[in-house]
This record gives C-alpha cells, structure tokens and sequence, in this order.
C-alpha cells in the first residue's frame, strides 16, 4: 500500500518534471521548427506543427546574406574571454572572502551584487563616452571588458558559495607545510574547488553569449556576436519569421551543444551545497 | 609543456582579440551604413557589388538592426559623436529635427545626373530644411485600402477609388463572416509612436483633429479627437480581427495575406507582399483605393520615406556620397529591374518611375501609391492650421516619446480596459505634461 503510494508520487512528480520542462523548452522547439518552414508557413493559422514541407530555404538565405562564422567566432572570444578574466579576478577575491573574512566581507559582498540591481540602461552614456575617449567602440577588448566586469558579481559570488564548502583546516595544513599563499591557491584550493569552478565557468559563459544590450549598443560592423546577428533579421516591417527563426537556431545552436554536453557539471555546480 | 602550451594558447587569444580589432586598419576608405530589415533594404545589400565594382577604393559594411534598436543606436551615436556610422537610414520624422540639430551633412553637392528635381515633391519637402537636402529617399510610402474585390463583389459593393470613412464602416459590416474567420477590417491596434499612433494621427488628420493648436497647447480634449477614437474603436470592435489591439504591420500584414481582412489600410510598401505568389493566398483578388476621407478635404493617408543621410561627425563623406547617389539613383532602380523585376524597385522616390511603362504594367499598385503620395502633405497635415510638420507624426524631439505613451491608452481603450473618454483625457494630461516640462 505504501509503495504503491509512492509510486504514484514518483510518477506524479516525474510527469509534473517533464511537462514543465517541455513548457520551457516549447519556444525554442517552436522556434528550431519554425526555422525549416516556408514564411507562409510560419504564419499560417492554425499553426502547423510538423507536417509541413521542410526546407533548408532560410538557412541557405542566411548563410548567403551574413558572415555567420565571423559573428560566432567574435561570440566565442567576447564570451570565453571576459569568462576566463573573471575567473582570474574573482578566485583570489573569493579565496580571500571565504577564507579570511572581515567585519565587512558581507556588505562587500552584497554591494557587489547590488551593482547588477542598477539597470544596464542607467549607465549606458556615461560608459559610451568612455569608450569613445579610449577608441573601444566596435571592438573586442571593449565588449570583453565590459561583460567581464558585469559578470564579476556573479562569478565571485558563485565561487565564494563553493569555497566556503571546503573545510579551512585543509588550507591550513597546506600552509603548515609551508605552501604560499600563491601554491595554496593554484594547488591546494583550485583542485578541491574545480567542479564549483567549472560550473562557474558554463554559466558566466553562456551569460555571456546571451548578453543583447550590451553587445548591441557597444558594436557596430566589426566586433557584434551572435545577438547583433540575431537582431539583424528583425522586422516590424515585413515577415522574416522563418529566416529570423534560423538566424536564432544558427545562434543558440553552438550554447545548446555545449550545454548538453556538459549538463551534468552544471547541474552539479548550480545544486552545489543547496542540500545540507 | 604544460606551461608552454598555456602560453602559446595565450599568446593565440590575444591575437585573436587584438587582430580582430585591428584588422581594418589597413583597408580602403570604409563606410559603414547602419540600416532596417526590410525587404528592399536586403535586396540593396545583395546588389552593392555593382558599386564596389565602379569604386574599387570604397569598402561597405552593414549594421543591420530592427527599426526601433536602430533608431535608438543612431540617435545615440549622432548625439555623443561617436562616430560609428558613415551612412543612416532614417525616416522622415528624425531628418527635419537632426538637419536642424545640425547632425547631418547636407547633400545639395550630389552630383547634377543625381538629378534632385526627379524627386517626387511631398518627399523632397519632407527631407528639406531651410533649403539644405538632408537625406536622399531610399523608398517612400504612404497609406492606403487594400481590399479584397471577391469580397467586396460578393456582399454587393464597389469600392470607390476614394471612400469615404462611411463607406469603410459599411463595407466592413458588408463582408464580416465571423464564422468563418473574416473579418472586415484589419487596422494597426499595437501602442507605438510608429503602430497604432501612426495610423491614429493619419486618421485623426481627416476628422479634423490636430495634435496641437497654433499656442502648442494639446487637442485631445477636443470632439474632433473623440469622433475619432469613438469610430476607430466601434469599427474595430465591431468587425476587427479579435485580439486587435495588439496588432501591428507584420500581424495584420499575416491576417490579410491568410484571407482573413476584407480590408486592410495600410503603408503602400504592403502591396507588393500582399501580391507575392510566393506568401499570398489572396494574390489575385486585391484591389487598392486611396485612403478614407470625411468630406473634409484631408485623407486619412500618411506619408513616409526611409531615406540614407550622412552623420556630421562621418570621416568618410566623400565615399558616403557616392554610395548614397549610388543607392538612391534611376540607375539602381534599373539594375534592380534587370535582376529581379520592376515589381521590385524601391518605390515612392522618383516622378521618372511613375512615368515608366515598364514599371506600370509590372506593378498594379503604382498609380495608387502615387496618387496617395501626393495626397499626404506634411506641411498642413489637417485641416485646421498647425504649428509643427508632419503627417503622421509631430516633427519635435518629444513626440516619439509622448505618442508611444499615447498610444498605450488608445490601444487600452480598443482592448476595453478603459473607455474612449478615459483614453482622451489621459492623453491630453499626459501630452500637456510633458510639453510643459519640455518648455512650449
């Protein structure tokens, strides 16, 4: 009785599980569907789903009309690279935070993320000056800069929740064994902690390919990414769904592949210390 | 090795980023053109190699953005000098407030074989200030009916080649089927300065309503005004598509294209998709009409043209004017009719292609677009005299902002969540409001 009892709630739960997934990921089906369809059949009313005749058309077009690989190839470096900065600022911040904290750590702590409560819009002409005065308009070190230092909060915030994991008294072995301050970090911290730095890494990543407004209003022809790609095939005026669909699969396509590849650690390292 | 491996992937990332931002440095004069996604627009960019083959020292690059994140990036560069764009595609409404503004260089010095006077007249106004030519008209639009003549012949009417308001309404009744998902009219409901405001303002112009009187003061609380609204929201609740309020161009341009609007009034440019084989269902049964009237000598028609202009503050002018005499003149519409028809040339911008045979058997909506073009003019857009210019739109820098907030409470009133009279009198505080504190 009682494991029948369960039973149920298991299915119950797994099929509450599934159906909200599939709402989650419905858009982006929608959208991969979409992106193999005729414009008039992307519009058409009722919907269809998957009986329609399936094209390549869009991808073609927009293969044909823009430099795909130049824009994926400035999202790989804009986000690998401002990732990766942020990692070598926010692992000594962290360390430090985590394992010799202050009176102050907490409110340096929340000060740091109150910085991403400003809207993004807030500070955009003061930083559009300063990146006029420094020639870093439509370029990649400015994008880099820029997503890193936004993305910093989050990185150190994230790394400080999984050191604090890790017992002190390992680092203070270490140290009685004479290890420096840079050893303790480089080989006693960071191999304990590179599933937390791993997932870090995925997330701010793939924050970072995702990033629109900064990416839009900072590039022009030179240094846009997938975004500027995706926002190039928007119209109020004329029905570019289908192409605009593939343009939009074309962008996420890459995020998706790494993502489902390495969705074990980044499930490990967002559910990381969630259950005591 | 290990080390060494990191170093030389280092080493390989820094040139990436640093060669990626530098590897312009040593090209020809670049002009960087930051345009919309539409149709003619794209076609244009698949043809620039028949410019770069006559000015082998220019290179072009592309921004290409949705209209209202272009008009948002542009505006911000011009205003900071930041220098980004060599060439803008801008509409009517922004050339007259940056010529003024001084941001835009002026094109009088075209070439003579660019030959300005070919120019249809409503648009060569709309893109003069003080006598300077500020931009040059890539394609102009105006408004019109799109109608559907199988309809139309079926509930028993013929629609004139210029109806009146009265007409509309009782064509609309005539050919609404519910049941079958027709509905008579098909009209912008989405709240924008450049949606439903748009058709709003155009249609406001032929009650006899204005925006401002001749003292800047707000005319919402005048009967003109509430007529309007009160037909437009009758009309639409009465035989509109359901879900209206939120449809803009591209979902009404979707509805007719699908048989689902007896009429459709809208920008001209929508002719020619809703007589593509290729995306139509309804190609061969649509007829065109002038955009309504009240008997008062205004047509609710409006008039647009998005132009190419060069920022103040461009490196490259020389080069940007050749580009945009290369873009806006008779020969690339005659390159654009050798590779894909005449029913594709950028229309609205040159009395010459009117005059072309060729251009009017290939396009059946020629004559209309036309005619509704010169209908529009921005000077006295109503019939009451007023302080500012435009047809649509108010040409002063706080229009977009107030008529967006406007048209949120008009598109509430068609949604019926507040009544006409709750719309027009938020309008007229919000809009005094903020004149007041922009200093008229």
């Amino acid at each position: 009785m009682v494991r029948t009892a369960t039973i149920q709630r298991k299915i119950i739960i797994t099929a509450i599980a599934w159906t909200i997934g599939l709402l989650i990921f419905f858009p982006v089906l929608w959208t991969i569907l979409t992106s193999f369809k005729s414009e008039a059949q992307a519009i058409a009313d009722p919907p269809v789903f998957l009986f329609f005749d399936w094209t390549l058309e869009n991808y073609s077009i927009v293969q044909e009309r823009s430099d795909y690989l130049r824009y994926l190839w400035n999202s790989v470096i804009i986000a690998g690279v401002s990732t990766l900065l942020g990692i070598l600022v926010a692992v000594p911040a962290a360390w430090s935070m985590a394992f010799t904290p202050s009176k102050r750590t907490k409110d340096i702590l929340l000060w740091m993320l109150s910085t991403k409560m400003l809207p993004a819009v807030g500070v955009l002409y003061p930083i559009y000056l300063i990146f006029i005065q420094l020639n870093l308009l439509d370029t990649l070190i400015g994008l880099i800069v820029v997503l890193m230092m936004i993305n910093l909060p989050i990185i150190v915030w994230m790394l400080y929740t999984y050191f604090r994991e890790i017992p002190k008294e390992i680092l203070e072995a270490a140290r009685m064994d004479g290890a420096s301050l840079q050893k303790e970090i480089l080989h006693v911290l960071t191999p304990m902690a590179v599933p937390g730095i791993a997932s870090t890494i995925l997330l701010n990543f793939i924050l970072a390919w995702n990033e629109a407004f900064w990416t839009l209003n900072l590039t022009a022809a030179k240094a846009g990414p997938l975004t500027a790609f995706i926002a190039s095939y928007s119209s109020p005026e004329g029905l570019f769904y289908a192409k605009l669909s593939a343009a939009s699969t074309m962008a996420i396509a890459p995020i998706l592949i790494l993502g489902w590849f390495s969705q074990k650690q980044l499930v490990r390292g967002l559910t990381f210390g969630a259950v005591k | 090795m290990r080390k060494k491996s990191a170093l030389f992937a280092a080493g390989l990332l820094v040139f990436a980023v640093v060669g990626g931002t530098f590897n312009q440095s040593h090209a020809a004069t670049v002009v960087t053109i930051a345009t919309v996604n539409n149709g003619d627009m794209i076609r244009m960019q698949g043809l620039t190699d028949d410019f770069t083959a006559k000015n082998p020292d220019i290179t072009l690059e592309w921004v290409t953005l949705e209209e209202n994140v272009l008009r948002q990036r542009v505006t911000q560069d011009i205003a900071a000098k930041g220098g980004q764009f060599d060439v803008l595609t801008i509409g009517t409404y922004e050339v007259p407030i940056w010529g003024n503004n001084g941001w835009l260089v002026s094109l009088n010095d075209l070439p003579p074989d660019w030959d300005v006077d070919d120019l249809l007249p409503a648009i060569r106004n709309g893109l003069t200030v003080d006598g300077q030519l500020y931009a040059a008209p890539f394609y102009g639009e105006s408004s019109m009916v799109m109608f559907r003549k199988d309809l139309m012949a079926k509930a028993g009417l013929e629609m004139p080649d210029a109806p009146t308001w009265d007409f509309i309404k009782e064509a609309a009744a005539a050919m609404t089927d519910k049941d079958n998902e027709v509905y008579g009219v098909c009209l912008r409901g989405k709240a924008g300065w450049g949606e439903n405001m748009a058709f709003l303002t155009a249609t406001a112009n032929s009650f006899g309503a204005r925006w401002f009187d001749e003292d800047w003061k707000p005319q919402f609380d005048s009967r003109e005004w509430a007529d309007t609204l009160n037909f437009y929201v009758d009309l639409m609740n009465s035989y509109g598509p359901p879900g209206a309020s939120t449809n803009g161009f591209n979902e009404n341009l979707s509805l007719f294209q699908q048989g689902k609007c007896g009429m459709w009034i809208d920008a001209t440019v929508a002719a020619s998709f809703v007589t593509n084989q290729n995306d139509s269902t309804v190609t061969d049964s649509v007829g065109f009409a002038l955009a309504p009237d009240n008997g008062l000598g205004k047509r609710g028609n409006w008039l647009w043209a998005w132009s190419l202009a060069i920022p103040a503050g461009s490196d490259a002018t020389d080069a940007a004017k050749k580009f945009i005499s290369w873009a806006t003149s008779r020969e690339y519409t005659e390159l654009v009719a050798s590779k894909e028809g005449w029913a594709n040339v950028p229309p609205g911008t040159r009395k010459s292609l009117y005059a072309n045979p060729a251009y009017q058997e290939a396009a059946s909506f020629a004559e209309m677009t036309l005619n509704s073009i010169n209908a529009a003019d921005p000077t006295q857009p109503t019939v009451d005299p007023v302080p500012y210019t435009g047809v649509q739109f108010v040409a002063i820098p706080e229009f977009a902002g107030i008529a967006t907030q406007v048209g949120q409470e008009f598109s509430a009133a068609l949604a019926g969540q507040q009544s006409v009279a709750e719309a027009l009198e938020k309008a007229q505080a919000l809009t005094t409001d903020e004149m007041e504190a922009a200093g008229y």
